[in-house]
């Protein structure tokens, strides 16, 4: 029973942390695409860290940076050059994909693993420490976006701009906090799943980065929904894996739950109008 | 309008330009980490694409698929709506094209099976295209999230199509069409044997003066311009905002689905798992390359058909995914500097009285 617990929080932790990192974009009103690419670049951050330093925290370290790092293109092609969201996101996640098996294939001589990578280890039973972390990210992004200074600015910049501004907060700046900062825990997340994994393979987040978006929107933008949203989908995914064999679901459909659900969601009401009125929308 | 016809070309041409400058110097730095000498590779990469009627063959054959992709996106675009579904769509169309040709009988004219398994193709994606185009003007949904989400399921759904009922054993694959195949470069002439070059690309050129014709010389095309301009205005003007983003979305799910044809009845004559290869996420690339205008989405393709094929070419002296790198650096130094360039030709262009 509690090895199946930890099995689905496992495979729930990286789909908290970039659902986190989605939330928090996207409330301030930049669209989360680029979550897919963040949780490929903190992975391989984490992998190369790791192997580089023999310090898994190294790794963690590494990892976020990596994520950030492709955060700041995304900010600074959104915000200084006023790009569109949708084909930066786009593009930023061909970006990583590519760079991430150019420089593989640069540093270790093959273009689909890293070599082993120790980690924490066996890591305990959230697969490692990072797993907790994971866990706090969202109820942590609900106390900072309700509680702080900093989370009514975020929630000011997504939903009314021009008043945010003429009250005197600087629209741009709270963006790029929140862009960097979205990057930052998506990268958390690829950093958990490459060290539970103990390697760095090519596309290895497969998709993940897009469900965390597909749990936001499901969540209404709101962090504890979310979170809900990410343990459900995490949920549908262990049972497909436990009941492999048995044949009940074929593991097409369960795949297709968060997306269809997703989809459910948007076509009625309630999902329209909880979206942040300026995603998307460039300043002008 | 009134504005001179120089600085609107400079606006439509100077950001892909741009581009390709920067794309070659980011280039030149990723062949130097590897030690070699980028005109070597620039030139290895130039002869194994234009050199050589094969790898023409492979240029033509990928800027066919992504011409229906590109266009697909470009047709979107023009009505201020984005599909990101054109991955999914372009595979809707390669199982709807088997799946004519499959139910066709051994023998069936050329002349009545084409059509009906291009016709198939283009209501495979339709179908697809008409979801996001629904839910947007029933319910208001948002039409990227839409299109992402119907990418996984769409796909999920084939892959499960194919697995559990239609495969050939050992494969992931369908029967070959029975019907409907088209002709391959290599059958008109021989020097390009072993290309998958196909007479799709004449469909491809024919989608392309379509699309322009639709988009341009129609009042339906006119209409859709001008949702995508200003919804507000059009709206005042009479157009149904919902009718027409509907249209534009079938349209769109259509031309993807047409690039499915490339495959199915071109080249390999079955349907098969991940034949897209990211052709449907490259169009959205390639629309923007081209300025969403239906020749400029075709030179685009070119464009990316050759740098994809380029780096199967230069993979022995450096990694092909540098292409990939420098496809996402085309894309963002085109969506980057778009909105700087608009500036800076209206400042240069003084507004008339």
């Amino acid at each position: 029973m509690s090895d199946l617990l930890f099995q689905w929080l496992r495979i729930a932790a990286p789909y908290l942390c970039a659902a986190a990192g989605g939330v928090l974009s996207e409330r301030a009103g930049i669209i989360a695409l680029t979550l897919e690419g963040y949780l490929l670049a903190g992975a391989f951050g984490a992998a190369l860290g790791a192997l580089a330093t023999d310090g898994p925290w190294l790794g963690v370290a590494a990892g976020i940076g990596a994520a950030t790092a492709v955060a700041a293109l995304h900010a600074a092609a959104t915000l200084r050059f006023r790009a569109d969201q949708v084909v930066t996101g786009v593009a930023l996640n061909l970006l990583v994909d590519g760079a991430t098996t150019f420089v593989l294939r640069r540093v270790y001589d093959s273009s689909a693993n890293s070599p082993r990578v120790e980690g924490f280890g066996s890591g305990g039973d959230l697969g490692s420490p990072v797993g907790w972390l994971a866990l706090l990210a969202l109820p942590a992004l609900w106390w900072l976006l309700a509680r702080t200074r900093f989370g009514l600015r975020v929630r000011a910049v997504g939903e009314a701009p021009e008043a945010a501004t003429t009250a005197g907060i600087s629209v741009a700046r709270v963006r790029w906090l929140a862009v960097l900062g979205s990057g930052a825990l998506a990268g958390l997340g690829g950093a958990f799943l490459a060290l539970d994994q103990h390697k760095f393979s090519t596309g290895m987040t497969a998709g993940r980065g897009f469900i965390a978006l597909a749990a936001v929107i499901f969540g209404r933008w709101d962090p504890l929904r979310t979170a809900g949203a990410c343990l459900l989908f995490a949920a549908a995914e262990t049972l497909q894996i436990r009941l492999q064999g048995t044949a009940a679901i074929p593991s097409q459909f369960t795949e297709m739950i968060p997306y269809a659900l997703t989809i459910v969601a948007l076509a009625t009401l309630a999902g329209r109008a909880a979206a942040p009125a300026a995603l998307g929308k460039a300043e002008s | 309008m009134s504005r001179p016809p120089g600085p609107r070309w400079a606006e439509a041409l100077l950001p892909p330009l741009v581009a390709l400058a920067i794309a070659l110097v980011v280039g030149d730095l990723l062949i130097l980490t590897f030690g070699q000498s980028p005109r070597i590779v620039w030139g290895v990469l130039l002869e194994g694409t234009w050199g050589n009627a094969y790898g023409m063959g492979q240029v033509l054959y990928k800027a066919t698929t992504l011409t229906c992709t590109g266009l697909a996106v470009a047709v979107a675009l023009r009505a201020g709506l984005f599909n990101i579904a054109a991955e999914s769509q372009l595979a809707a169309g390669g199982f709807g094209a088997a799946m004519a040709g499959l139910a066709l009988p051994a023998g069936a004219p050329a002349i009545l099976a084409v059509p009906f398994c291009l016709g198939a193709a283009m209501t495979a994606g339709a179908i697809v295209g008409a979801v996001p185009g629904g839910l947007k003007a029933k319910a208001g949904a948002n039409e990227v999230i839409v299109t992402i989400c119907l990418n996984f399921l769409v796909l999920a759904l084939l892959n499960w199509a194919v697995a559990e009922h239609l495969h050939v054993p050992d494969s992931l694959h369908t029967a070959t069409i029975r019907a409907g195949g088209l002709p391959r470069l290599a059958d008109v002439h021989a020097a390009f044997r072993g290309s998958a070059g196909n007479a799709t690309v004449l469909v491809a050129v024919a989608a392309i003066v379509a699309t322009w014709w639709g988009l341009f010389r129609t009042p339906g095309g006119y209409a859709l311009r001008a949702v995508g301009l200003s919804p507000a205005a059009a709206e005042y003007g009479g157009v149904s905002l919902g009718r027409t983003w509907f249209r534009a979305l079938v349209w769109s799910g259509a031309l993807a689905g047409l690039g499915g044809v490339n495959y199915v009845l071109g080249y390999k004559r079955y349907y098969e798992e991940g034949f897209g290869f990211g052709a449907g996420f490259l169009g959205i690339a390639v629309a923007l390359v081209g300025r969403n205008h239906p020749v400029g989405v075709g030179i685009a393709a070119l464009l990316f058909a050759t740098l994809s094929q380029g780096g199967l070419a230069v993979n022995a002296l450096v990694p092909k995914q540098m292409m990939d790198v420098l496809q996402a650096v085309v894309i963002l130094a085109v969506v980057a500097s778009v909105p700087e360039v608009r500036r800076l030709v209206a400042q240069a262009v003084p507004r008339r009285p």
